[in-house]
């Protein structure tokens, strides 16, 4: 899994690209980690899972680890774009209302 | 429609979890699902497979069977391990329930079986193993006129 990051004005954009299941997402989850200990001085994490094929309920413990980091630096954490198949998944988990998804 | 059959035996290695989706969601291409109920296969196939690799062998080197069949427009999909087994079934499919918070697990993975697939049931001895039958029709529904 690709993970990849940006930072436009003061929201830290990180984009995942690939499959995210239990034998990737360790890697993804340091990688994040470490774009978000990065930029401490974000005030807002958007996540973009456009680029993610699939995704199983990896997806949903991966987002809530990112979640509860952000949150002890009192950063707010979004989701945007996941595709179909991601969405339904994270519909399913009531993920949505710890992290929103933005359009 | 003919009957087919396959089936595989791999080491529950983590590498091996989008191998064993992939094969199953080829093998079900006969039956002209839609790329919805192809995701469904294929996101259910991850989740048993990985309970395997975590749960059952711990992160132990063991085997898992995938045995799938098509009959009547309908997949059925077996996958079974020989490990340490489900001390309370019960329990363990209720959503959000997980045997390793700590380890960032959802506990979501057998409620994902039984909402993407249409029929869903396990079987389980504790040191002996665990199996998984999980059922998928892609028979054309039928509207009303």
């Amino acid at each position: 899994m690709i993970v990849s990051g940006c930072v436009s004005g003061k929201v830290l954009y990180i984009s995942l690209s690939g499959e995210m299941d239990e034998c990737s997402a360790q890697s993804a989850r340091a990688k994040c980690d470490k774009l978000i200990d990065d930029n401490l001085g974000v005030t807002k994490i958007v996540i973009n899972l456009s680029e993610v094929a699939f995704m199983d309920s990896t997806g949903i413990g991966f987002l809530i680890g990112r979640y509860k980091k952000a949150s002890r630096l009192s950063i707010p954490l979004c989701v945007e774009k996941p595709n179909f198949a991601a969405d339904k998944i994270l519909n399913l988990s009531g993920i949505y209302s710890l992290i929103p998804k933005e359009n | 429609m003919t009957k087919n059959y396959l089936k595989l035996q791999f080491y529950s290695l983590p590498r091996n979890q989008a191998f064993a989706r992939d094969a199953v969601a080829a093998f079900c291409l006969e039956l002209n699902p839609s790329l919805s109920d192809l995701s469904d296969v294929k996101t259910a196939v991850s989740e048993a497979v990985t309970n395997c690799t975590v749960h059952a062998y711990k992160g132990d080197l063991g085997l898992v069977t995938v045995e799938c069949e098509i009959e009547d427009e309908e997949l059925h999909i077996k996958i079974s391990d020989t490990g340490k087994g489900i001390p309370d079934i019960g329990k363990a499919v209720q959503p959000f329930f997980t045997s390793a918070p700590s380890d960032e697990r959802s506990g979501m993975g057998f409620t994902i079986m039984q909402t993407f697939m249409d029929e869903f049931r396990v079987n389980s001895v504790q040191g002996e193993g665990t199996v998984v039958y999980m059922t998928k029709s892609f028979k054309a529904e039928v509207e009303n006129a």
